[in-house]
């Protein structure tokens, strides 16, 4: 339990980014940057980087990580790293699912 | 401290609660009586209030949901239709909802766990009172729109909501069912968090972390699956929602998703929901275990770090599950050898408890009863999940009775059995009062005999290709499924006596004073029922968990036996 006063300044200024990112998301919804840099997947990486970073802004200042405790922080890259278990283990299925089956034929 | 171990110590080690009477008083201000009217229940921020009104309702839904089960046997009873098919669908998924989301993850943490936990490490209250009267209120809301559907037409789609039957074909409730359980998520995720922060910051004056019970350890870990856990549950939830309702194409193929998605992520909440309903089990049994054995579990860091040991690993074994779901072969090798892995640490607690036995001195009251039953359950249950886990046997054997079997004895065998044995141990705390040993002992007999002979039938049905989830089955079947119903008509028989020996012992039990058993631990250093702070002046802890001394205990028992007291 931080004792830490932010000030409204902080919130309004976070509010902001946060809805400028939300901009941004939308925007870049529209273009098709895969094909006009002809890396495939960018679209993808793009939306998702700017959603961790607004995800990253909301733990930070509208959930006080910043100034948390060293305990606070370990539980909260603990869920961090809860959310890479899940998403790497689902993809191990769907990345092998078209692999060479064992055939007994 | 030291005033508790003396009364400890006078009184005979393993008295019965019944055997004190006359002996003690009952203190003149508790947390029953401290404030009065229903809205000083309704508002409390009292922990061991709160547990009372989670006692309540979860036996309600105990009940609600073991109606449908007994509807389940007796459609089974013959190979024949008694109900159609639409029916009996409702009915086994009403029993799974009910009993998963409402009785099984709340029963433990919500119940023993709010009432013991603060008084366990010598706290007040817990961390965040008014956060924890919150999540029974979820709880409440959540289960009374889960059961609302129900009442209104039901679910069709068994508790497990698989795709794309759920989101695409079913005809039934299956939103308002889901916003339930979403709702319900959330009263588990707030328990959670306040036995966390509970445990890390309230802990008494030399209460360490290798001195917690055993009980707090498996919160503990319980709690963290809460966390990290549910809320993969609540957004499934909201996707299968989005997809029926908005037709938003996550789970279906044709709009671009993967049906088999769902499972993945269904089951990387509801396989440690699993550990939710086994790991506080498991806590409960290690304290009914030292108590009635006078001995200090063995290998006390063990069994605590392989509660942190399930609840990790459990969270990395959700794919087998989806062995015959097509899911890639590679993957499925890999979640079967994980799978595997978890019987380890399930395996030290099971090893260290009959070592705890070993030259303990046993008595054996009704928890011991419970406590003994579970180990030779859970050992059935676990051992049948290897078969489960190992990637050949399943394809045989998955959506058959053998599954059924196998999880009823790791969730009726194993929590239940605890969950039971644990409010048996602990009512003379929450009351006051003891119950009648003899009716208790019947019970818990009737119980074991019971659920051996409702279950144990269906691992050979199941190995014999019983498929789940079917209302008319081939006659050959028929005496199996019969040995299965009579014995369920036994099993609630023996689930019926508690509730009225128990409300009786409410008025008519005999007082039991602070520590009936002679026990260790700081719940029973304070009075019986305690007072709505738990302790009247903050404990300083100076011995280890269960300071037992059984060979002390065994010759005071023997001086006693001389003396013509026992």
């Amino acid at each position: 339990m931080s004792g830490h006063i932010v000030p409204k300044k902080t919130y309004y200024t976070i509010f902001l980014l946060l809805m400028i990112l939300l901009a941004v998301t939308v925007l870049i919804a529209y273009l098709d940057l895969d094909h006009a840099t002809g890396i495939g997947g960018l679209n993808i990486i793009v939306a998702l980087s700017i959603a961790f970073t607004k995800m990253m802004l909301v733990v930070m200042y509208f959930m006080h990580m910043k100034w948390s405790n060293k305990l606070t922080w370990i539980f909260g890259g603990a869920s961090i790293l809860w959310l890479v278990i899940m998403l790497v283990i689902t993809m191990a299925d769907y990345i092998s699912r078209g692999w060479v089956m064992f055939t007994n034929r | 401290m030291e005033t508790a171990s003396t009364i400890s110590t006078t009184t005979a080690p393993t008295t019965m609660p019944g055997a004190a009477n006359g002996v003690f008083e009952m203190p003149k201000v508790t947390y029953l009586n401290a404030q009065e009217g229903i809205k000083s229940w309704l508002l409390t921020g009292d922990h061991k209030r709160i547990a009372i009104l989670y006692l309540i309702s979860i036996s309600v839904f105990f009940a609600l949901g073991g109606v449908f089960a007994s509807l389940i046997r007796i459609e089974l009873l013959t190979p024949g239709p008694e109900l159609d098919a639409e029916m009996y669908n409702r009915a086994f998924t009403a029993h799974g909802i009910i009993m998963v989301f409402m009785f099984l993850i709340p029963a433990i943490p919500a119940v023993l766990g709010n009432f013991l936990l603060p008084i366990m490490i010598g706290a007040r209250d817990l961390a965040f009172p008014k956060v924890n009267l919150l999540s029974w209120y979820l709880y409440i809301i959540g289960g009374a729109l889960t059961m609302s559907a129900m009442v209104i037409g039901g679910v069709d789609t068994g508790w497990t909501f698989y795709t794309p039957y759920s989101t695409t074909y079913s005809q039934s409730y299956v939103f308002l069912t889901g916003l339930g359980i979403f709702i319900m998520g959330f009263s588990s995720i707030t328990t959670g968090l306040n036995f966390v922060i509970t445990t890390h910051k309230m802990r008494a004056p030399g209460m360490t972390w290798s001195r917690l019970p055993l009980f707090v350890w498996s919160q503990y870990a319980t709690s963290l699956v809460m966390l990290l856990g549910t809320p993969v549950i609540a957004i499934t939830v909201v996707l299968l929602a989005a997809e029926r309702v908005f037709g938003v194409g996550i789970f279906n193929p044709n709009l671009g998703g993967d049906p088999v998605l769902f499972q993945h992520l269904f089951w990387f909440y509801s396989h440690p929901a699993v550990y939710i309903m086994i790991l506080p089990a498991m806590g409960v049994i290690s304290e009914l275990i030292a108590a009635f054995s006078r001995r200090r579990v063995f290998g006390y860091s063990f069994v605590a770090f392989s509660s942190l040991a399930i609840a990790i690993f459990g969270f990395l074994v959700w794919g087998h599950h989806l062995f015959v779901s097509g899911q890639s072969a590679y993957a499925g090798i890999i979640f079967s050898i994980l799978s595997f892995i978890v019987a380890i640490p399930s395996a030290v607690k099971v090893f260290n408890w009959t070592t705890t036995l070993y030259k303990g001195s046993i008595s054996y009251e009704t928890p011991m009863l419970y406590a003994l039953a579970f180990i030779g359950l859970f050992a059935i249950g676990g051992l049948t999940g290897l078969f489960c886990a190992a990637l050949g046997l399943d394809v045989h054997i998955t959506d058959t009775y053998f599954i059924i079997a196998h999880f009823h004895y790791v969730m009726v065998g194993s929590t239940v059995i605890a969950y039971l044995g644990g409010i048996h141990y602990w009512w003379p705390k929450m009351t006051g009062r003891g119950y009648p040993e003899f009716w208790g002992k019947l019970s818990a007999l009737l119980i074991y005999v019971g659920f051996n002979l409702t279950f144990f039938p269906q691992f050979i049905l199941g190995y014999l290709g019983m498929p789940r989830r079917y209302h008319v089955y081939p006659p050959e079947y028929q005496v199996l499924n019969i040995l299965s119903t009579a014995g369920a008509s036994v099993l609630a028989v023996g689930f019926m006596m508690p509730v009225f020996y128990l409300l009786w012992s409410l008025k008519y039990g005999p007082i039991t004073g602070p520590n009936p058993w002679g026990a260790k631990g700081l719940e029973w250093e304070t009075a019986s029922p305690p007072p709505t702070f738990n302790f009247d002046a903050t404990p300083i802890v100076t011995e280890e968990a269960y300071a037992y001394d059984a060979e002390a205990d065994e010759a005071a028992y023997q001086a006693a036996l001389q003396q013509g007291k026992r």
